[in-house]
């Protein structure tokens, strides 16, 4: 509805996006490490948006709704897989389940 | 209006900073879901408005109360807190925070030469839904096709024998 | 007729390959009629090429038959060509001729050896390259046969593998002669840079054209020449590895290391005479290593318990005695010699054979006696073999050869009386030494109790090389006067002293004393034997003879363990350490990686993190 500088609403997306990348490469709980995975795709959402109100087109919004419609789903999935690794492990660590290494 | 997106710019990193820092993981849940809405108030002076709609209602609605759900059930309680406030050492900070900051500089300067937005921007409703009914519908597809994917692989990943556990929300201690 | 000649060699070629292809699969039968047989044939074709040769000589005495050429590079074009001369053909009759009846007698032999059929593959393949080396044209197919004969040499001694002293003796053998074969290649690398062929007759020629008598070329080349012979024939200083090689089976021992292959350094130094005859200290030196081997050998072979090695310093010896001949000029004798040698030799040795198979596996012969009435037929063919190589006067064939190589060595051009007294001591030890064996093994009392009795194929050989042993002596005329086609007469030139007649009377009484001392000290008091050899200068003596007086001891102490001492050395070298380097640092590298694959999820992120911030930096500040 106002005039918003493109550049400024990039930069809060930028700004969000590394504050998930810190969160993700700082936390080492499971739960935490979900969370900042949101925070980036929201970020990420917000750069779309952003787009899509520059060039007064609908495609932005569109692609912010796909972007939702997958988080959605992964939270799901991921969800469910964190309450079956605390099952298992009796732990949230995220270091714990390094069974790959080597 | 300008200044409304400010301010919600300002509560949404504010919000998300405090997220990151809380040992509490209820806490920090609840901070998420203020920054979340934070950011639908930006999209709303953006002239999204059915986004902002979505924003609400999915995102700080639907997956924010699926990750509270799953904290209560796994009943993390105080010995966690312990445990985080062990986790968090500052010293662990630097690295991260030299990284994603370089990433941020990097990206900002990479932003330098775009220009101010021309014309208000706003995109009403009805637009989208146009969009999303014509060329777009492939995608719908795919995306309930995604979401019907989510909803078998949670279910499978979380479904017990009832023989093996007897309670199924059960407390998993 | 004369065209089968390449049939002579390459049957027994065929058959060593078939049989080598077809390993022990043949049934027994098969495998001796194709190893007997082929060499049968091949004796058949000699004597038919022999009499075409006798009643229809082509020109100029001799036959070539040219089969292909081998390599056409630049000048360099040898052929596979085979030639026919009296020289050749006197050899390869002998070769096929006691090289078939020692493969019968190897029929019962090695009857009962699981390697029965690679038996004979090996000596067919040996024949086949003797035969080479006899007919072959030129030097390089001489050199082919020379190479071939060597390697069956190998293969036959180590025929046993499974015991490794065997493995040592056939190594042993290889290195010694291959000392001489390098000397010999470099020996044709001069002749062939300087003169520019190697086809034997046209070699000759162009020799006696380029080179005046007495150059530095042709002694050179006939040093080298003499090398090679040196080392196939066991000469000193090369003769370390025949006894050795008696590890073989026996009628290798006899075909090979008795009758054939250790000749094949005087059909060498026969062949290239003409190359002799240009270099006289080069031929001097030929008599000379004649002369001291044939004495070093003999007293080696009074001190051997074992019967096979002292038959082989025999063969030292004898050689020595052909090298002498070549030596001094008698060209004609010293092949004469080789003839009536190649017999009675591979009968002593085939009797040994019968002996040792029927003592189970005695070799030593002081364990042996009394078997006189027990073998019969080989105590005779023994006895008239031993009475051979003694020389006993008139009867036997060794007598007329020897005799004339010691008549020789006085009277010919390049003889001399120091050579004739040489060759009489060692005619002295020869009697001593061969009457020796025959007492120790066959009179006194009985030895180790006999088990087992040879079969007609084993006794018929015996009997017709006896039969040989005795009469080949009254070829010796003809025989002269068919070789003086192919090489020259011998020159005449001091008789002071002495007369043919008068050698001979000599040598007669050389060997009733050497007789005489055999039976006192080995029959009738047989405690001298021990006496002889308890005290003080006796034993030394008697272990230094028995040690091949040091020969061995040195060249271990200067050859073998210095060389032993570098490759240990060079076993890790910085050639090594390089490929150790690469080793290591692929090693390293895997550790640094392997690091980089924690399995926490935090560091996968942050490695995506950066490689994001290293791709944006590109972009950026390209």
């Amino acid at each position: 509805m106002t005039e918003v500088a493109m550049r400024n609403g990039l930069v809060l997306a930028g700004i969000l996006f590394s504050l998930g990348l810190t969160s993700l490469l700082v936390r080492r709980n499971l739960i935490f490490v979900l969370m900042s995975l949101e925070v980036m795709l929201n970020a990420a959402g917000l750069a779309f948006v952003v787009a899509g109100a520059r060039w007064h087109q609908a495609d932005g919004q569109i692609m912010f709704l796909f972007i939702l419609a997958m988080a959605a789903a992964e939270v799901a999935v991921g969800l469910a897989l964190a309450v079956e690794i605390y099952r298992r492990f009796k732990s949230l660590d995220v270091d714990k389940l390094s069974n790959m290494k080597g | 209006m300008e200044l409304a997106f400010y301010i919600a710019g300002a509560v949404a990193v504010l919000s998300t900073i405090l997220m990151l820092t809380r040992l509490n993981i209820v806490h920090a849940l609840l901070y998420l879901i203020v920054s979340l809405l934070a950011v639908a108030v930006v999209f709303y002076v953006l002239g999204a408005p059915f986004v902002a709609a979505l924003e609400v209602i999915v995102y700080a609605g639907a997956i924010m109360v699926l990750f509270v759900f799953v904290v209560m059930m796994l009943n993390l309680g105080k010995h966690s807190v312990e445990v985080e406030r062990q986790w968090l050492t500052p010293g662990i900070w630097t690295g991260p925070v030299l990284l994603a900051g370089v990433l941020l500089i990097e990206v900002v300067y990479l932003m330098r030469g775009v220009p101010a937005a021309s014309g208000s921007g706003a995109v009403d409703p009805k637009a989208v839904g146009t969009a999303l009914f014509g060329p777009y519908l492939i995608g719908v597809d795919l995306a309930s096709m995604l979401l019907l994917a989510g909803l078998v692989g949670a279910y499978h990943v979380g479904f017990r024998k009832s023989e093996k556990s007897g309670n199924r929300t059960g407390d998993a201690t | 007729m004369l065209g089968l000649l390449w049939l002579i060699p390459a049957l027994p070629f065929a058959s060593a390959l078939v049989l080598m292809l077809s390993g022990s699969r043949f049934p027994r039968k098969a495998a001796t009629a194709l190893g007997v047989g082929s060499i049968g044939i091949s004796a058949v074709v000699t004597i038919l090429v022999a009499v075409s040769f006798f009643t229809a000589p082509p020109p100029d005495h001799s036959y070539t038959q040219l089969l292909w050429t081998w390599i056409n590079v630049g000048g360099f074009n040898p052929e596979i060509a085979l030639r026919l001369d009296a020289l050749s053909l006197v050899m390869v009759l002998v070769v096929t001729f006691v090289g078939f009846l020692i493969h019968v007698y190897s029929a019962e032999f090695m009857m009962e050896d699981e390697g029965y059929s690679r038996f004979f593959a090996y000596m067919n393949l040996f024949v086949a390259s003797m035969i080479t080396l006899l007919l072959g044209d030129n030097l390089l197919l001489l050199m082919l046969g020379w190479e071939g004969v060597g390697l069956c040499s190998y293969l036959l001694i180590g025929f046993w593998y499974r015991e490794p002293a065997n493995g040592h003796a056939a190594r042993k053998a290889f290195v010694v002669t291959r000392v001489g074969d390098t000397l010999m290649l470099i020996g044709l690398m001069l002749l062939f840079t300087q003169l520019g062929t190697l086809q034997i007759h046209e070699l000759m020629q162009r020799a006696s054209e380029h080179w005046p008598a007495g150059s530095g070329y042709a002694v050179a080349a006939a040093l080298l020449l003499l090398g090679g012979a040196v080392g196939k024939s066991a000469q000193l200083p090369l003769q370390v590895w025949l006894p050795d090689a008696m590890a073989g089976p026996t009628p290798t021992s006899a075909l090979i290391h008795a009758a054939t292959m250790v000749t094949a350094g005087v059909y060498l130094i026969a062949r290239t005479h003409v190359l002799f005859s240009l270099a006289p200290a080069a031929q001097f030196a030929v008599a000379l290593v004649g002369a001291a081997t044939l004495l070093l050998a003999g007293f080696s072979a009074l001190t051997q318990p074992d019967i096979k090695r002292a038959l082989a310093y025999s063969t030292v010896s004898q050689i020595g005695y052909m090298f002498l001949a070549l030596g001094v000029g008698a060209w004609q004798a010293a092949l004469f010699h080789f003839f009536t040698h190649a017999f009675f030799k591979a009968l002593l040795f085939l009797g040994a054979g019968v002996i040792i198979n029927a003592l189970h596996d005695e070799h030593n012969i002081f364990k042996m006696g009394g078997l006189r009435k027990e073998l019969p037929v080989a105590f005779w063919t023994f006895l008239i073999a031993g009475c051979s190589v003694a020389g006993l006067p008139f009867l036997t064939a060794g007598f007329f050869s020897k005799d004339l190589i010691i008549w020789e060595a006085w009277s010919a051009d390049h003889g001399h009386p120091g050579f004739w007294i040489a060759g009489m001591v060692g005619a002295l030890l020869t009697s001593l030494y061969t009457f020796r064996l025959i007492f120790r093994v066959f009179f006194g009392p009985l030895g180790t109790p006999v088990t087992k009795r040879p079969g007609y194929t084993m006794t018929i050989p015996l009997m017709v090389l006896a039969l040989f042993s005795f009469g080949a002596g009254y070829l010796k005329e003809p025989l002269l006067g068919f070789l003086h086609s192919a090489l020259p007469a011998t020159i005449e030139a001091r008789a002071g002293g002495m007369t043919e007649a008068g050698s001979e009377a000599v040598a007669a009484v050389v060997f009733l004393v050497g007789l005489y001392f055999a039976y006192l000290f080995h029959l009738r008091k047989r405690s001298l034997a021990e006496a002889a050899v308890s005290n003080p200068v006796g034993s030394l003596l008697h272990r230094w003879w028995l040690a091949d007086w040091g020969f061995d001891w040195v060249y271990d102490k200067v050859f073998v363990q210095p060389f032993i001492w570098a490759a240990q050395i060079n076993k890790s070298d910085f050639i090594d350490a390089f490929y150790a380097g690469v080793a290591r640092l692929a090693d390293l590298f895997y550790r640094g990686l392997s690091r980089t694959e924690s399995g926490r999820l935090r560091w996968y992120a942050a490695g995506v993190a950066v490689g994001s911030v290293v791709f944006l930096a590109m972009v950026l500040f390209r």
